[in-house]
């Protein structure tokens, strides 16, 4: 079975006008999003707990917040359903520092009268280790994208760095886009999905990547354009059956994978089809944008070529003992 | 023809091999050897990072020191006064300028201090190298003590381990119940800081009008009943002596049949409680436990010996957790809760439930969709897939590595690299195969031209693993972990493998000219 017709070239760079319009569509978005509606940040980095409670019958949301109502530490405590009817999640501000009776036991106490319920997750998060968690998730993700440039800089060249990074900015921005208009708590498990994701996404750019400089290296003839079209071209089957499979996961994961596991699947779900799609649309884009010199490459590659040639021939002649 | 063993395949097989027969235990506990573990999240358990408040510890070493300097210049008749410890410093005032040599090599003996002498005034503080120490020992302490009442308590495999500078992670998988839970943190939190104290009997009558800056002042401090907070008692501040000279704590039983608990002391505590009891007849002693006055006998007659009695109206299981937390020591700084995660246990199946079905559904759809698209290249692919997830399961078994959710999510993304690595291989076959190249000369080319870019997406996977191991915490620290071995095991199944098996096959491929038996592609003329 195929999918595509392998020695058709599309002309990807011409549509470069349209995604590149629809891209900046998205980022503005996302970015609108950001600073109008607001990112809700997880217990993980603002310090705070959350309490899951399961009710033997549908939790009663009402009397939940009443009985919290009365309790000091409970003040700004967000309850809400969670993934059935049965189940709340109690989130609150405050965080309690003595090991022997934390804010789950309060919790527990407090409740008491408002229905036949179970404790089944307490996480809290002390300020402290918030500020921690916050500067290492941070740090992670900045380390990461800072390791993959130099790795493609030095694979390639420092254009295509450049635009693979630029390309990783946008699926994260946008997926970050997504989790604000879902309203997904941004925690840790938010920065592991967003860390695979641009795994994923540097995976593909670099597969198309690969080939252009297999391209390059191949042939002097063609322009910068129908290599890249070539390129992409030759890859979209790769592209678009790995995409998929991996949207397979995802998904089965978003669909079955219950309440707990949202903050990972959710950005990784939209960070695969906006990944491959950056990775043949975007990346090139900022490649040619950036003015990636075809010429001057083969110029490069052609010197250092000569320079090779020649350090050969000395040591030729040094071995045969000529020099 | 070469031989039907290529080391490529060889590596394959053992891999193989060795994922199933390591794997096996993870999955059936009839059989026994190394199964993997499941983080917390996933069986249910409680996860708590803990702070220790170190300052404390410097404080209960200034105390310690008055009170065995106060003992001391008792023992040798030196005459002191107004003898104080506070957070920072003790002073007392040397009376014998003759005696100050004795005096300064007792301190001497004592730990590292800077004495500040003026006028026979003294002032006795630790040097900075000495508190580092201090609060260092008081971590590590903290987390002994810890590990060995929960070792005491009787749960499943309880772990305490030191995070960072002076944080401890606890965790404890297997909690049953929430009156579990409570008990061990109990356990945990409880410092366990039994002191003997002489009641101030000339001012105890004041008592109940006393501020406690008062009390301060006159080398005093007030401290309720265990049994009724309401009841204060006056006692002199700086204790006869305290636990760490306790070798040993039993839950008994009193003549009522209530549980109560003995405890022992060493020779050095044998003998300061001996010659307390002998000079202070008539008078009362409290014992005190985490500063609360369990009782106060009045002292009859020397009690030599070295052994005493706690009562207090206790359950037989507070009774225990007492004696454990006694026998294991004091904690030397009290500790905070800063991070705290539990699961209760039927979340924790829940979400294995749901991870598991996630898994196998998704696994199964790319497992069919890769037949389906590839032919029998594609069921070779698969082959090396549940290779490839036999061989992450084994390797985490096999090191003790645990399993999370995100641990999971990263074994179903490995997954999606190693199929991904099977479909350029496939999809580069095909493209020599559409050149027109024979069935050899295609695996070899599509082997060739498809490792270059498989190596530079899965080497910057393990660069971004690396770092979210190096920098993350917690669930991201689980996902690198097995997102790292996934790739390392997706290398050799995947590439490797599949490798091996065509150099294997691809002669009888060729032969058989079924193209597009093998690879779902028809090769033209």
């Amino acid at each position: 079975m195929e999918l595509f017709k392998n020695d058709k070239v599309y002309d990807f760079v011409a549509w470069g006008r349209y995604t590149s319009l629809l891209s900046l569509l998205l980022l503005a978005l996302s970015l609108g999003l950001f600073f109008t509606k607001g990112i809700s940040y997880g217990i993980d980095f603002t310090g705070g707990s959350v309490v899951q409670v399961q009710y033997k019958e549908a939790a009663p949301l009402g009397k939940i917040r009443e009985a919290l109502a009365g309790n000091e530490i409970f003040k700004g405590a967000q309850v809400s359903e969670f993934g059935s009817k049965e189940e709340a999640l109690i989130k609150v501000p405050a965080s309690t520092s003595s090991v022997a009776r934390d804010i789950g036991d309060i919790a527990a106490e407090v409740l008491q009268g408002t229905g036949n319920f179970e404790v089944r997750r307490v996480d809290m998060v002390g300020p402290k280790v918030g500020d921690e968690l916050r500067t290492k998730g941070t740090l992670a993700l900045v380390l990461a994208s800072i390791g993959m440039l130099l790795y493609v800089a030095f694979r390639y060249e420092w254009r295509f760095a450049i635009a693979a990074v630029l390309a990783l900015v946008h699926d994260v921005t946008i997926a970050v886009g997504a989790i604000v208009l879902f309203e997904v708590d941004f925690g840790l498990d938010v920065v592991a999905a967003l860390l695979t994701l641009i795994g994923y996404s540097i995976n593909d750019t670099i597969i198309i990547f690969d080939r252009i400089r297999e391209r390059l290296q191949g042939s002097k003839l063609d322009t910068l354009k129908e290599v890249m079209n070539e390129a992409v071209s030759r890859t979209l089957s790769r592209t678009i059956l790995t995409s998929l499979t991996v949207f397979f996961v995802v998904f089965t994961l978003y669909a079955f994978g219950g309440e707990i596991i949202r903050g990972f699947s959710l950005p990784m779900l939209v960070g695969v089809v906006v990944g491959s799609y950056s990775s043949v649309f975007i990346a090139m884009q900022i490649v040619i944008w950036l003015g990636f010199d075809i010429q001057g490459y083969y110029q490069k590659l052609s010197d250092e070529a000569k320079k090779k040639a020649e350090k050969e021939r000395m040591r030729s002649m040094y071995e045969k003992g000529v020099v | 023809m070469k031989g039907v063993f290529n080391l490529k395949l060889g590596v394959f097989l053992l891999a193989f091999i060795l994922g199933l027969a390591l794997s096996l235990p993870s999955f059936f506990s009839s059989i026994s050897g190394p199964k993997i573990t499941l983080g917390l999240d996933l069986q249910g358990g409680l996860n708590m990072l803990l702070g220790v408040k170190t300052d404390e510890a410097i404080k209960t070493k200034y105390k310690s020191l008055a009170s065995s300097l106060g003992f001391y210049t008792q023992e040798q008749k030196i005459l002191i006064d107004s003898l104080k410890a506070s957070s920072d410093s003790v002073t007392f005032e040397l009376l014998d300028m003759d005696e100050k040599r004795k005096v300064d090599e007792f301190l001497g003996k004592n730990g590292h201090f800077r004495i500040d002498f003026d006028q026979g005034r003294y002032r006795v503080t630790l040097m900075e190298s000495e508190i580092t120490s201090i609060k260092n020992f008081a971590v590590e302490q903290a987390i002994g003590t810890i590990r060995n009442r929960l070792d005491q308590f009787g749960l499943a495999e309880p772990s305490v381990t030191k995070q960072g500078q002076d944080y401890i992670l606890v965790e404890l998988p297997g909690i049953k119940s929430a009156q579990e839970e409570q008990r061990a943190k109990e356990l945990i939190a409880k410092s366990a800081h039994l002191q003997m104290m002489a009641v101030d009997e000339a001012r105890n009558d004041r008592v109940a009008s006393m501020t406690p800056e008062e009390a301060e002042r006159l080398g005093s401090v007030i401290l309720p009943y265990a049994q009724n907070e309401q009841a204060k008692i006056l006692l002199k501040a700086i204790p006869i002596l305290d636990g760490s000279m306790l070798t040993d704590a039993r839950v008994a039983y009193d003549q009522n049949n209530q549980p109560v608990i003995n405890f022992s002391l060493d020779s050095q505590g044998a003998k300061i409680f001996g010659d307390f009891s002998g000079k202070n007849i008539g008078n009362r002693m409290a014992i005190v436990l985490d500063n609360k006055v369990y009782s106060a006998p009045v002292i009859r007659e020397r009690i030599g010996g070295g052994s005493g009695q706690i009562s207090g109206g206790f359950t037989v299981d507070q009774a225990s957790d007492i004696a454990i937390a006694l026998r294991s020591g004091a904690l030397p700084a009290p500790i905070e809760m800063l991070e705290k995660r539990s699961v209760g246990p039927s979340l924790g199946s829940d979400s294995i439930m749901a991870s598991m079905i996630a898994l196998a559904s998704g696994f199964a759809l790319v497992v069919l969709f890769m037949m389906f698209y590839y032919g029998m290249a594609g069921v070779i692919a698969n082959i090396a897939l549940v290779a490839n997830l036999l061989l992450i399961i084994a390797v985490m078994a096999l090191f003790g590595a645990t399993l999370t959710l995100p641990g999971m999510a990263g074994i179903v993304l490995t997954v999606g690299m190693a199929v991904d690595a099977n479909v350029i291989i496939n999809e580069r076959i095909r493209e020599c195969l559409r050149e027109g190249k024979g069935v050899v000369k295609a695996i070899s080319e599509g082997y060739a031209n498809a490792s270059r870019a498989i190596f530079d997406s899965n080497l910057t996977t393990l660069i971004t693993s690396v770092l979210l191991y190096a920098y993350g915490t917690g669930p991201i620290k689980g996902f690198a972990v097995t997102i790292s071995i996934g790739i390392v095991a997706s290398v050799i199944t995947a590439i490797i493998g599949t490798h091996g098996v065509y150099e294997w096959l691809g002669p009888k491929i060729a032969k058989s000219q079924k193209t597009a038996f093998w690879f779902g592609f028809k090769q033209g003329k």
